[in-house]
């Protein structure tokens, strides 16, 4: 799905400058950098994406094209898969996969043309199903498998051939992987002493890395002595003690009960900021991905979906994959009737009229699947803008759930609809049998591909 | 507390003193053993027949031959009334022994003769004299002939009947073999013998025992030693493989299982021989000379490597099964924070190991220190084992005793080896499965 992500320009190859044929007069970057630029709107990390900013209005998937609006000039259409990709530029990520594919048995890729740059001191989670190749970007990027294809960079600088112990990135591992023969102050020596550190050095850092995760007295004990979520900080103490600019974490929480975990979730995020680190989290939960990171990567199938920062990702999903793996989410099924700038009229399967704001169709006639938030879907009118097309529904359950009210209705066929709406005083309890009619704004409601 | 004081007024929480009790009043511990007795009994008689299959054929034969290295019965069985006579008889005067104990002796011996005991006895008194055998066989069959009440006086005609009679020596061997529990069987175990002056060494040449322990002891380290060396990297590989092939390399592991021990042992000798495979390939790859050929049989080279071979799978298959618990995910770690191949190997993953070689090496010593067919066959003479010598005393000298003393030294050897091993590593480090 990635590739629709990428504005491969018709113009870039053939005309070596653009900026002749568009007037532009800002267009110096390459296409790696549009790309960045498309997935980061608005994040504005970059003096790269303000220029573009300045000459691209928007930019827009539609299948296997991609659309970029100017300022001046025509729009462009780009075609995936018709030009190479320009050479990277020496960007500021510290992090950085381009092109990266690997394949275990030569016939079938599990990671697909992955491309992802990460700044200094960023809490990236790499979020996805089992098997959507995350553990594997993870495993090639501490170095325990090689990357069949593409460049990996660490500082700007190639680490494909460095072997893992030379790399310098902590990692903590899925089980904790504390060594079981030897003592937690011995685990944290670990790393030291493998760097030639003196004993009292070692034993300074040792005491401050423990501290660090209030495990200070647990020093003497044994991996095996220590409770699930006691050996966790050790594992995050260990993966720390000696410094590392890059921390990898494989689903770290996994193991512990719902409680610890969240508790954990904040100890991590804090130590990570605070000690200013960048961090790669994988998780295939989404609760966890959405708290913890500062931008959030959706894995399938080999691809990364989309990337943004947590609050983008779930109000704005580029995709249906997304939308559906990232929270609650009513989905229905449709075609474009009309596309009018940011809205787009939807005609339901059952010949319902909605409004939506068109995220990735391009053209009336298009099959789609809308998706909208329980919590978004209204059926107070009030609340609701002149003239927004309201859809029947039949309420099938009611569920109290203490501090909201969940209904499940039965919507244009859908009979897994689900409203979530606030215990209020004023709140009405919806019965089972009700007939209503329900609505949503119009940005709420995103027609994307349908699958 | 709930249960104990169920029938105290709640309102009065009551002191509880004394042991716990259980609703009915009854103790407890008591009421908690009735209601388990039912269990025991039945878990009881459900391991009832290994546990007599166990005792009859594990302890009791074991007992047997504890008992056998110290017993003795024999010569005060058979010749009681010397034995008394001989009492007052000090062997170190240099004088024969007085007219009643020739007496006694006759008297004894015509019993013995008549129950065919004395050649037995004969045979007891040669181990530790050479000669006593003929001695008391000839003459049993002339002393049949004395009458007992009308021949006296017995002490020349024994000398007449043949001249050991009159030899201090012979008579001193009836009388410090005499006692029904001895030390002796263990003393000739190490090298020693018992005189009427107390414990001592053997001549010079008689001295074997003590050296083919040493030898035994050092041989069983050495194929240990190569057992692991050989069997580590082999175990490494099978736990390293996904589960189709790891599996089909254990049963090539396993493979010299269904083969005779007889046929492995005896394939290493056309494999050794001076003219053997390995000979003949050096010869001809002029790696020596053809009048220099290596003896690599018949002596300890010859056992070391036949038994390394074929004790091998006991020491691979606890390696194996220890490494294949072994998660990957350790030796990553160690990776990850910065340990070379070698550092992560030696610091993490060997260390994880050590059970497994533990357990492999407990076996394969085991095993070898009591090892018989193979050194019989490929070990030539300074290729054999203590086994072998007491194999040697069961079937051929009859010596039960001396064999039983050696096989008592042997266990001792192998439970001190146990009790050093347990306190050097610990017993708990050894994962046999």
């Amino acid at each position: 799905m990635v590739p629709k992500l990428w504005p491969i320009l018709p113009f870039n190859a053939k005309h070596s400058r653009p900026s002749d044929r568009f007037g532009l007069t800002a267009w110096s970057v390459s296409l790696r950098s549009v790309v960045g630029c498309s997935a980061k709107r608005g994040a504005a990390t970059s003096n790269v994406v303000k220029r573009l900013e300045s000459v691209a209005l928007s930019f827009s998937d539609c299948g296997d094209n991609v659309l970029i609006r100017m300022d001046r000039g025509p729009t462009v259409t780009a075609t995936d898969g018709e030009m190479p990709l320009a050479e990277s530029q020496s960007s500021d990520a510290f992090v950085a996969f381009e092109r990266v594919q690997k394949s275990y048995d030569g016939e079938t890729l599990v990671v697909k043309d992955l491309n992802l740059e990460m700044p200094k001191g960023e809490f990236l989670t790499m979020l996805g199903p089992s098997g959507s190749g995350k553990t594997t970007c993870l495993m090639m990027l501490a170095g325990f498998e090689t990357a069949t294809h593409g460049k990996i960079l660490l500082d700007g600088i190639s680490i494909n051939n460095i072997p893992p112990h030379k790399r310098g990135i902590g990692m903590v591992f899925q089980n904790y992987a504390l060594f079981p023969h030897m003592t937690i102050a011995e685990n944290l020596s670990f790393p030291l002493e493998v760097r030639k550190m003196s004993k009292s050095d070692r034993e300074a850092k040792i005491k401050r890395a423990l501290d660090m995760v209030e495990m200070g007295a647990f020093g003497g004990r044994r991996p095996a002595q220590l409770s699930g979520g006691q050996q966790q900080r050790v594992a995050l103490a260990r993966a720390l003690v000696f410094e590392p600019e890059l921390v990898l974490m494989d689903e770290p929480l996994g193991a512990l009960d719902k409680q610890l975990r969240e508790k954990m979730q904040f100890e991590i995020t804090d130590l990570a900021h605070n000690l200013g680190i960048t961090t790669v989290y994988v998780t295939h939960d989404q609760t966890e991905a959405l708290t913890m990171s500062d931008r959030v990567a959706v894995f399938d199938d080999g691809r990364i979906q989309q990337i943004d920062p947590p609050d983008t990702l779930y109000e704005s999903p580029q995709n249906s994959f997304v939308a559906q793996f990232i929270g609650e989410n009513n989905t229905l099924e449709g075609t474009v009737k009309e596309i009018k700038g940011k809205e787009a009229l939807v005609q339901l399967d059952d010949g319902e009229l909605i409004d939506c704001k068109p995220v990735n169709v391009s053209q009336p006639g298009e099959r789609t699947l809308v998706s909208i938030r329980p919590e978004r879907v209204e059926f107070n009118k009030d609340r609701l803008q002149e003239g927004t097309h309201m859809v029947k529904a039949e309420v099938l359950e009611f569920i109290y759930m203490g501090d909201v009210f969940r209904t499940r209705l039965k919507v244009a066929g859908n009979d897994n609809f689900i409203i979530k709406s606030r215990n209020a005083p004023d709140q009405v309890r919806l019965k089972p049998g009700e007939h209503i009619d329900i609505g949503w704004l119009p940005e709420d409601c995103r027609a994307l591909d349908a699958v | 507390m709930a249960d104990a004081t169920q029938s105290a007024p709640m309102q009065s929480a009551p002191v509880q003193t004394g042991p716990m009790l259980a609703a009915d009043g009854t103790p407890l511990k008591q009421s908690l053993a009735r209601s388990l007795r039912n269990q025991k009994i039945r878990a009881l008689a459900l391991i009832a027949p290994l546990l007599l299959f166990v005792l009859l054929s594990f302890v009791i034969p074991i007992g047997q031959m504890l008992f056998k290295s110290v017993e003795n019965d024999i010569v005060a069985d058979t010749l009681p009334l010397t034995v008394a006579a001989l009492q007052d008889w000090d062997a170190a005067s240099g004088e024969l022994p007085d007219e009643p104990v020739y007496e006694a002796f006759v008297t004894d011996m015509i019993e013995a003769v008549a129950a065919k005991q004395h050649t037995r006895l004969g045979t007891r008194l040669n181990y530790e004299e050479t000669g006593m055998s003929s001695l008391f066989r000839k003459s049993g069959r002339q002393i049949r002939r004395i009458d007992i009440a009308e021949d006296a006086p017995f002490k020349e005609k024994l000398i007449d009947i043949n001249e050991d009679w009159g030899d201090v020596e012979t008579w001193s061997v009836i009388k410090t073999h005499s006692v029904r529990m001895t030390n002796g069987y263990f003393l000739n175990a190490v090298d020693m013998k018992r005189t009427p002056e107390g414990a001592q060494s053997q001549p010079e040449d008689r001295q074997i025992l003590v050296k083919l322990f040493i030898r035994t002891l050092i041989m069983s380290l050495a194929i240990t030693g190569s057992c692991i060396l050989l069997g580590y990297p082999i175990a490494w590989i099978i736990a390293n493989q996904p589960a189709r092939i790891g599996n089909l390399l254990l049963i090539l592991v396993l493979l010299p299982f269904w083969t005779s021990l007889l046929v492995r042992t005896s394939a290493w000798i056309v494999m050794l021989q001076q003219q053997g495979v390995v000979n003949e390939i050096l010869v001809w790859l002029n790696v020596i000379a053809d009048d220099a050929r290596l003896v690599m049989i018949r002596n300890e080279v010859g056992t070391i490597v036949a038994m390394t071979h074929i004790l091998l799978p006991f020491m691979i298959l606890p390696m194996y099964s220890v490494m294949q618990t072994i998660n990957p995910s350790y030796l990553r770690a160690a990776k990850s924070l910065g340990a070379t191949n070698f550092t992560a190997f030696w610091r993490v993953y060997f260390p994880l190991t050590v059970p497994g070689i533990g357990a492999g090496s407990i076996l394969v010593f085991i095993l070898a220190i009591g090892y018989y067919i193979t050194p019989e066959i490929v070990g030539g003479t300074s290729g054999i084992f203590i086994s072998n010598r007491i194999a040697f005393h069961i079937s051929s000298s009859l010596n039960w005793g001396l064999a039983a003393a050696l096989a008592s030294i042997l266990l001792a050897a192998v439970l001190i080896l146990y009790w050093a091993y347990d306190k050097i590593v610990g017993i708990d480090n050894v994962k046999l499965g």
